[in-house]
């Protein structure tokens, strides 16, 4: 497989066009044509692998041609229906199919060895020549555990993400204790039956070992709040990276190699930075329990708050009149009301009316980081009204409006002056030192946290109850009328 | 002694990937994400390359579903990708970073 060959060679180049194409993808300008160019990088990859005689032969044609129309039809069709805000779910279930796929891989290839399939004969495997039996074995248990990890994880975060699994914390009473059997029953079940198994017996111990993992990936996620999913997505990102340099090292192709492992170290780069943004720990998230969609036990109910001020349009409407500087706060909430297209708008007429405009962009607000700037890039909002949280923060006691749609953690106070908070000590947006707080949302309802946020009911702060597209309609009507 | 160059070549990798996404903005973290994840579709090549043990049925059913799988994650992941970014390059507006 490695030696000196042509096909090697051009894997090389697509090996160097998809750490071009990351590179390109880390800047705003570059980042559509790294995208494409890591595209070209597996399109060469496939193609290159489809004619070369290591593969080509002795490939099922029909096989081939199957999987590819059909694998290519229904991820076209899913990439070009998806709503922007369901971006996350459909980037989760992609990633659970990656992760099953280098699972079959492993298992295919294991099949083809040991398996019920003639096992008397040679296969000429590639693999053969570079590796020998135990580590072989190794990468196989390997990446049938990391793969279907991954995509048993993979389907449960994209079943909280769209709300069709409770987003609260499910906990299995000894669930520590069920998920430790799971993972070392089914390593040992795997290195058994790699080991020390043939035919039919190996294959049954392999399938053991893909059971355990996959119910080890269910019961590891379903114990995590719906708040903390992005960190599960970018994790479960990093696992099927490996999964797929685990198969590299399966079948002996260092192509396989390094893609997995530059995947693997960006997704646990990405969910670092998402941790630390939540002040948590990776471990803590992990360990699950923490907020969920419904206010948890201690959590703020309505009867909780007193003094609250509330607003209309009309009322919100005079108040944005009187701002000479305004600044944005969305949340998932705009996501939910697909608010953003007319945030712009109000944010225009603002402009128009000689009020400075900027929007003020949490690193964990919306369901996955940069969510917020996806979602306000479509509705056309310049690029250099963004602002993130380092960059603005210090500017919220000089502007006279603060306009929060549908965020809620992000900008609790809490935070800052509650040590004794679940939250205390996450970087927040310092909404609640701007003149006048606007926050637009369906009620008093606690976030993700699951804890009261005393910014509800400070006296700088007008509560706009109503969904928050037919709110702010209100509001630019009224402002368009004035 | 290729099984040692395989693992030099794994950790360094790993060096690379962590070199480069560690200095991505915010604002790109979630395309980066979805093409992360398109890249690591690179299964496919495993994929194809495991077609040529589908010499039983079951062994034929699990290569067509995991080139499907690894097709789906590469088509998907790409265009989906693209389809974020095309809303920011249309802004035609650039900040360094």
């Amino acid at each position: 497989m490695d030696g000196f060959t042509p096909e090697g060679l051009l894997y090389l180049v697509a090996t160097f066009l998809f750490i071009l194409g990351i590179k390109r993808l880390s800047k705003v300008r570059t980042a559509r044509s790294g995208n494409q160019l890591a595209a070209i990088g597996m399109l060469l990859a496939i193609v290159v692998t489809l004619v070369s005689p290591e593969g080509g032969v002795d490939l099922g044609w029909t096989t081939v041609a199957v999987g590819l129309i059909l694998g290519g039809l229904v991820g076209g069709v899913l990439a070009k229906r998806v709503e922007m805000t369901g971006m996350p779910e459909l980037v989760a279930l992609f990633n659970g199919f990656g992760g099953l796929a280098s699972t079959f891989v492993a298992v295919t290839e294991f099949w083809g060895r040991f398996g019920n399939v003639d096992i008397g004969t040679p296969v000429d495997a590639a693999g053969d020549v570079v590796l020998g039996g135990s580590v072989w074995a190794i990468a196989i248990v390997l990446s049938v555990l990391i793969g279907t990890v991954t995509f048993t994880g993979s389907l449960i975060a994209m079943g909280k993400l769209s709300g069709k699994i409770s987003g609260n914390p499910v906990i299995l009473p000894g669930r520590h204790l069920i998920t430790a059997v799971l993972l070392i029953g089914g390593i040992v079940a795997g290195v058994y039956g790699t080991f020390y198994c043939e035919g039919n017996t190996a294959v049954m111990m392999v399938g053991l070992l893909a059971l355990g993992a996959g119910l080890f990936g269910i019961i590891s996620v379903l114990p995590i709040g719906g708040a903390d999913m992005p960190v599960v997505v970018s994790l479960l990102n990093s696992y099927s990276g490996l999964a797929a340099s685990m198969a590299g090292f399966v079948i002996g192709n260092s192509l396989l190699i390094v893609a997995g492992a530059l995947v693997g170290a960006a997704g646990l780069i990405l969910t670092m930075v998402m941790c630390k943004a939540m002040n948590r720990s990776l471990g803590n998230v992990l360990i699950g329990g923490f907020g969920g969609d419904a206010p948890a036990a201690g959590g703020g109910g309505a009867d909780e708050y007193t003094g609250v001020k509330s607003a209309g349009p009309e009322e919100a409407a005079m108040i944005l009149e009187a701002a000479t500087s305004v600044i944005f706060i969305p949340g998932y909430g705009m996501a939910v009301a697909q608010a953003q297209h007319i945030v712009k708008e109000l944010g225009e007429e603002m402009e128009k009316r000689g009020a400075e405009v900027r929007y003020a962009i949490h690193p964990v607000a919306g369901r996955m980081p940069g969510h917020m700037n996806v979602l306000l890039a479509e509705s056309d909002v310049p690029y250099e009204q963004l602002w993130e949280l380092e960059r603005i923060n210090g500017d919220f006691k000089t502007t006279d409006v603060t306009v929060i749609i549908g965020a809620n953690d992000v900008v609790n106070p809490e935070a800052i002056e509650n040590p004794q908070s679940p939250i205390a000590g996450m970087p927040i947006l310092n909404a609640h030192e701007s003149g006048t707080v606007l926050m637009i949302k369906r009620s008093l309802s606690a976030g993700y946290a699951g804890i009261k946020n005393p910014l509800f009911e400070r006296d700088n702060t007008y509560m706009c109850f109503g969904d928050g597209k037919a709110f702010i309609v209100d509001v630019v009507n009224e402002l368009k009328e004035a | 002694m290729i099984l040692l160059l395989m693992l030099f070549v794994f950790m360094l990798a790993i060096a690379v990937g962590n070199e480069l996404i560690s200095k991505v903005p915010p604002t790109l973290h979630t395309p980066l994400m979805s093409g992360a994840n398109a890249v690591s579709g690179i299964t496919i090549v495993g994929a194809l390359m495991c077609a040529q043990f589908t010499d039983g049925l079951p062994s034929q059913v699990l290569g067509v579903i995991a080139i499907a799988l690894a097709t789906i994650n590469v088509v998907g992941g790409f265009m989906v990708t693209d389809r974020m970014l095309a809303m920011f390059s249309s802004k035609k507006k650039k900040e360094g970073k």
